[in-house]
């Protein structure tokens, strides 16, 4: 069996990476992938804590957030369209209507 | 037979009879809608207020009751009644602010109208949760829609840039929330409440690495659900491009929903491990209300100022939270005040907007005590309650968090909190010497035209000066609530009325 601590750290370091590719990225599309890659990695962490703790909520828990990233999802690639539509543009740099 | 047993699991209705209620009125808004025009859609706003009132109704049968219901995910106590009461408060508020400003703005009324109800269910949920992620899904089903509600102005540029930066931020932070829930699952092995609550107060965890990790990750995921420093960055740009309407929906409403959850999870159930936590809670609200009203001061734009004055609200807040449990009643009591307050003043600035172009200058507020001098008295009542001077709201409210703050020994973070206030009054006041002493600005159309409008601005300004002058009611069920959820105290006195 796989120890819960290499699972642990795996996860964190999907999760560390998807947080770099937010901040460091600057293409909303790659952005919103970093998130979902944050979102995968924190699956992969109720999956491990609960197939390790024998409990069933670690696994349903995963469905859920499946969920809600797919309805992200949607909302997110909508509004992306609508910006691109008005703006032609998926930069996040362009995006200076409003500062300070 | 079924295979699941069922009968097993406490299915009581009662409870979950609010969310029931906004939720069919929300598909019943979204189906009534089909044919309606962009531009006639106040009918669709009257059926989602009534909806709302109905809600409200049912919510006052929770008061008083104590227990948990669907196997734990549902707590029934006064202080999930207590915030689904002002949510829906504010959401009956909006709706009123909303009512001729979506149509003049050919705002899809369908769309609009029943978004703005399955936030309020997300709300609820978060505000009735019994575990972690059943606050989650809340959380999400209260942000999506916001997103949206966010850019509902599809063609509107400033509208586009707000709802994607809140999408890009809320997302990027659900993240982090969602990771702390999975290590504190990880650390105590249950996602409930209550045994949360319980493997922790045993002081058998210590300071499990797991643990503390969970805890750093959820300030951070709730900091940017409420907006505090360094996690707000969005929140400027967000409430200036983001309808009026909306806008105020956020500053209230989400961050009632946020702080509700916050206060249970951290102030009830990691009050134990309450050293972990408090001295972060410490930094962050110290570095809230400086950076909120210091930038608050240089804004010309009046969303924006108030933005920025939300996030210094918001760290007078966690101050209450940092200074730890004692000061839970004056937390929500704040929260009371604040609600009105805010929603009043928005509907002012609605009031002033035209097309949702001019308007939302401070320097379009001059000379309004002339032209208008009830809707100036108005916000100047919203203002002074704001800034915390007596006998509004504001400043009962402010007094008795600081005052609990002082009784624990916190008197560095009380110097800060009413240093920021003196702070808070110049750009408070900037407004008022903008609307009673210069001339100009804008002209207000059709104010008699509005009554939805008239009526959120009169009822708001009139319950800041009830909460204020009154407070005894509102403090006595602030308390109620909050000790119902702490199970401090008996949890059986009589329903009181928030």
């Amino acid at each position: 069996m796989i120890p819960l601590t290499y699972m642990m750290s795996l996860s964190a370091i999907i999760f560390a990476i998807g947080v770099a590719g937010v901040i460091i990225r600057r293409n909303i599309l790659v952005m919103f992938m970093s998130i979902e890659l944050m979102l995968n990695a924190v699956n992969l962490a109720f999956i491990a804590i609960g197939s390790r703790l024998g409990s069933m909520d670690g696994q349903v828990i995963v469905f859920f957030v499946m969920t809600v990233a797919a309805a992200e999802a949607a909302v997110g690639l909508g509004i992306i369209i609508s910006i691109f539509r008005n703006r032609e543009t998926v930069h996040a740099d362009d995006l200076t209507l409003m500062r300070w | 037979m079924s295979p699941f047993n069922l009968a097993a699991i406490n299915f009581v209705w009662l409870p979950i009879l609010p969310l029931v209620v906004v939720t069919v009125a929300a598909m019943a808004v979204l189906l009534a809608g089909v044919r309606v025009d962009d531009s006639e859609s106040e009918g669709l706003g009257l059926l989602t207020l009534a909806s709302l009132a109905v809600a409200f109704v049912f919510t006052l049968g929770i008061l008083g009751q104590y227990g948990v219901a669907f196997a734990g995910a549902i707590s029934v106590d006064s202080f999930s009644a207590f915030f689904e009461l002002v949510i829906l408060i504010a959401a009956m508020f909006t709706v009123m602010m909303s009512l001729d400003y979506a149509a003049e703005n050919r705002i899809p009324g369908a769309e609009y109208y029943s978004l703005l109800l399955f936030s309020v269910l997300g709300m609820m949920l978060m505000a009735a949760a019994g575990d972690l992620i059943v606050i989650f899904l809340g959380l999400e089903t209260m942000s999506i829609t916001v997103y949206v509600l966010a850019g509902i102005m599809r063609r509107n540029a400033k509208s586009n840039e707000a709802a994607i930066k809140y999408f890009l931020l809320g997302a990027f932070s659900t993240g982090f929330l969602l990771y702390g829930i999975a290590l504190v699952y990880g650390a105590t092995g249950t996602i409930k409440l209550g045994p949360i609550h319980d493997a922790l107060a045993s002081g058998a965890m210590g300071s499990n690495p797991l643990l503390l990790a969970g805890i750093g990750m959820m300030v951070i995921g709730f900091g940017f659900k409420v907006a505090a420093v360094p996690f707000h960055m969005w929140a400027p740009d967000v409430y200036e491009g983001a309808p009026t309407p909306v806008t105020a929906f956020m500053a209230v409403g989400v961050k009632l929903a946020a702080f509700a959850a916050f206060i249970r999870v951290f102030m009830v159930d990691f009050a134990s491990v309450g050293a972990h936590w408090q001295t972060v809670l410490w930094v962050i609200a110290a570095l809230t209300m400086t950076g909120g009203n210091l930038i608050a001061v240089v804004q010309t734009n009046i969303k924006r100022m108030l933005a920025y004055s939300a996030i210094a609200h918001a760290g007078y807040l966690l101050l209450g939270m940092a200074a730890g449990v004692r000061s839970g009643p004056a937390i929500l009591y704040y929260l009371l005040g604040y609600t009105f307050t805010n929603l009043g003043a928005f509907s002012v600035v609605i009031a002033l907007e035209r097309r949702g172009e001019a308007g939302n200058q401070i320097s379009d507020f001059r000379g309004l005590a002339a032209r208008q001098p009830l809707l100036a008295g108005a916000m100047a009542i919203f203002l002074l309650s704001l800034t915390g001077v007596p006998p509004m709201a504001g400043f009962v409210g402010k007094f008795y968090i600081f005052s609990e703050a002082l009784h624990q020994g916190y008197v560095g973070l009380v110097i800060i909190a009413v240093l920021n206030s003196v702070v808070s009054a110049y750009y408070y006041f900037y407004v008022l010497v903008a609307m009673y002493m210069q001339e100009g600005g804008v002209e207000v159309e059709r104010l008699s035209a509005r009554p939805a409008l008239v009526a959120a601005v009169g009822l708001a300004a009139l319950a800041t000066i009830l909460i204020g002058v009154y407070p005894q009611p509102y403090i006595a069920s602030a308390a109620n609530a909050f000790h119902s959820a702490s199970g401090a105290e008996g949890s059986h006195s009589a329903a009181l009325e928030p």
